[in-house]
């Protein structure tokens, strides 16, 4: 059996090599760190074998003076980040893990806190190298074979596997962060407080305590940040820090209402400080100290809901979404908020300019009932959602979401007439063969 | 440290090579495959800063061996530690099936890599000594139903390191055997893993403490140690009715 994230499973195994070109040969689809939470990596019930790509993790050559760095699909961020972070070198979009591979961010075109600066990840990556379909290998870029490039960035690995990605990593004046946080006393406070911060601040996002209705509704906790300067940042290094697990999956869920109230108030009302020199880690991946969270939803497992309410449905259409959340009891302990900058060029690329919100749902008898209604109500204000996410979205809603559809499509189809390349989410929302 | 490492492409040899290369070792790869060499060259080039040269050698064609060394010192300007993790795998039911992978596999684990050490060792102890550490597994400690065959070139080849050690050690000649127990790597994909299973990169460190020590036997993960005491200690009719 294999899972997502998300510890909903599926039949499936993985194989695994460091040798990616010999891996990929037969395999219909690659699958990196397991971190999408739904299906998106995981493998078709008639050939239920995933082409794991975390030991293909080699760094092939790097630039000091541009910061262009070619590596194997399977190298981690947070490998990444270990070796350069301390020589003045970060990601260009830092995930809200560290625990993806380069292969997984291209395929799902990855944001972070910077989106409304530096968009996606696919923004920033110059070529691909690629085994398509059909066995051969290929290399793609903005200028090379670039429809190709723009359908596997964003395209959740249907269009071939990634073998090498090369992109263009950042430079940084220190490794530490600056951070501010404040808290804000409902969601169009908080509308307002994401859209100044993203004036000045390369990195925004926001916590919100989806319990909370009425006049609280949408209160919640703003965060921002940039890189301390040399002289702000202390001399020290940041320290890699203790990574406790959950050390087995509890008989039920010790993610209730009740466990969820306390913990929002906590976070809501505990004395942080306001502003300071912090953890880059803390700040981009908070959820990443303790392994294995995803235990804590017990055995049913759990969902992620990431939708995009685009600017062009105003500024009301957040505070929509969160009453219909909090009337049909949605509880979540996590809900993340976000700005959201211009779109892309990843054909199905996720973000658009408008407000990400996304919620951990438990799974439950009424989950499907329960994202089939959030949908509806995306695809009324002309959003939609994201597919590293998601597992319980219906077809013909996805359909309605995605205007870009038919284009990606026309395009895969070209590059695998017979289908071959898939997974459990492209047969669920693509109609792939099982 | 001035390395030569045969096996540094793939994992425990990839991680051990990456540790050396952060901390300042200067490396020299050899393998099989030299478009392969040649990408872990620059991966531990752009982890470590340092240069990294790499030659072919194949424990397959023992005439490989010396000129591949040869190279090695002229680029490294002498060597001071020989690291071998190459070697063949398959399990038993594969070796029971195909007798030609089983001569193989005898041959390169066993009789080849001895060959190769030999050549290495020379040239240590004529430039006065040093670190020769090779990787061999907790599979050679007992006679064992899963690794009959793979087990007894292993067990030959720890024999060998102990002797080499005893004989060497006073000339300047610091042997290190590794006995790896079960670690999650390519080699073992597929296998269902046992209990203290490990990670390459934790066997590389432990191993990477071994050689600076100059332990002469390390086993690794830590636990496996004590889990390959018990299983030495059991009587042949106990290991006769159980399955590992």
């Amino acid at each position: 059996m294999l899972s997502g994230w998300g510890r909903l499973p599926r039949p499936g195994r993985e194989v695994r090599s460091e040798d990616l070109v010999a891996l990929t040969r037969d395999a219909v689809l690659s699958r990196g760190l397991g971190r999408s939470y739904g299906d998106s990596s995981l493998p078709p019930p008639s050939r239920p074998q995933a082409a794991n790509t975390t030991l293909a993790d080699r760094i092939l050559s790097f630039d000091e003076r541009t910061g262009r760095l070619r590596a194997e699909a399977g190298l981690s961020a947070f490998a990444l980040s270990r070796l350069f972070r301390p020589r003045g070198f970060v990601l260009p979009v830092s995930p809200g893990t560290q625990f993806v591979t380069l292969g997984g961010m291209v395929a799902a075109d990855v944001h972070g806190a910077s989106h409304h600066v530096d968009g996606c990840f696919g923004a920033h990556v110059t070529a691909l190298r690629m085994r398509v379909a059909d066995g051969r290998i290929v290399e793609c870029g903005p200028e090379q074979e670039s429809e190709l490039f723009w359908a596997t960035v964003g395209g959740m690995g249907l269009t071939g596997h990634i073998l090498e990605v090369e992109f263009r990593m950042r430079t940084i004046p220190s490794p530490w962060l600056w951070v501010e946080k404040q808290r804000m006393p409902d969601i169009d406070a908080f509308m307002e407080g994401l859209k100044a911060s993203a004036r000045e601040w390369p990195q925004t996002k926001g916590w919100i305590d989806c319990l909370k209705r009425g006049r609280h509704l949408g209160r919640g906790v703003l965060m921002r940040a940039r890189w301390a300067s040399a002289e702000e940042a202390p001399a020290r290094a940041p320290a890699a820090r203790p990574r406790p697990a959950v050390p087995f999956e509890p008989p039920f869920s010790l993610v209730t209402p009740l466990t969820v109230r306390a913990f929002n108030s906590l976070c809501y009302h505990f004395p942080w400080r306001a502003g300071g020199i912090d953890h880059p880690d803390s700040f981009f991946y908070p959820l990443d100290v303790v392994e294995n969270w995803n235990r804590l939803y017990g055995p049913r497992g759990f969902t992620q809901y990431q939708c995009v309410l685009p600017a062009a449905a105003g500024t009301g259409a957040a505070r929509r979404f969160l009453e219909l959340l909090t009337r049909r009891g949605g509880a979540s302990m996590l809900c993340v908020i976000k700005d959201c900058g211009p779109e892309g060029k990843g054909l199905l690329s996720f973000p658009k300019e408008g407000i990400s919100i996304a919620l951990d749902i438990p799974v439950t008898d009424d989950t499907q009932g329960l994202v089939d209604a959030l949908n509806e109500a995306v695809i009324g204000e002309g959003g939609r959602v994201y597919l590293a996410k998601d597992a319980f979205t219906r077809a013909e809603h996805f359909r309605a979401m995605e205007p870009r559809l038919p284009a990606w499509t026309a395009i895969r189809r070209r590059w695998d007439p017979e289908g071959r390349i898939r997974s459990a989410q492209s047969i669920r929302l693509f109609g792939d063969a099982p | 440290m001035r390395v030569v490492f045969l096996g540094a492409t793939k994992g425990m040899g990839r991680a051990l090579a990456r540790l050396m290369s952060q901390r300042g070792d200067r490396l020299f790869l050899l393998g099989r495959d030299g478009a392969d060499l040649e990408r872990s060259a620059r991966d531990l080039e752009v982890r470590g800063g340092a240069p990294v040269a790499s030659a072919r050698c194949d424990l397959e064609k023992p005439e490989t061996v010396a000129p591949a060394l040869d190279a090695a010192e002229a680029a490294l300007g002498g060597i001071d530690t020989v690291v071998v993790t190459a070697g063949l795998f398959a399990t038993q039911d594969q070796l029971e099936a195909d007798p030609d992978l089983a001569r193989r596999l005898l041959l390169v684990d066993f009789t080849n890599t001895v060959l190769f050490c030999e050549e290495a060792r020379r040239r240590l102890l004529a430039r006065g000594g040093g670190s020769l550490c090779v990787f061999s597994s907790v599979a050679g400690e007992r006679g064992r139903k899963p690794v009959v065959l793979y087990g007894a070139a292993k067990a030959g080849l720890t024999r060998y390191l102990e002797g080499l050690d005893h004989r060497f050690r006073a000339a300047g000649l610091r042997t290190t055997c590794v006995k790896p127990g079960f670690v999650r790597t390519s080699m073992t994909d597929g296998l269902p893993a046992p209990p203290f299973a490990g990670e390459p990169e934790g066997v590389a460190r432990r191993v990477l403490a071994a050689i600076d020590a100059g332990a002469p036997v390390v086993y690794a993960p830590a636990p496996w140690r004590w889990v390959m005491l018990v299983i030495r200690l059991l009587p042949r009719f106990v290991m006769r009715r159980v399955g590992f």
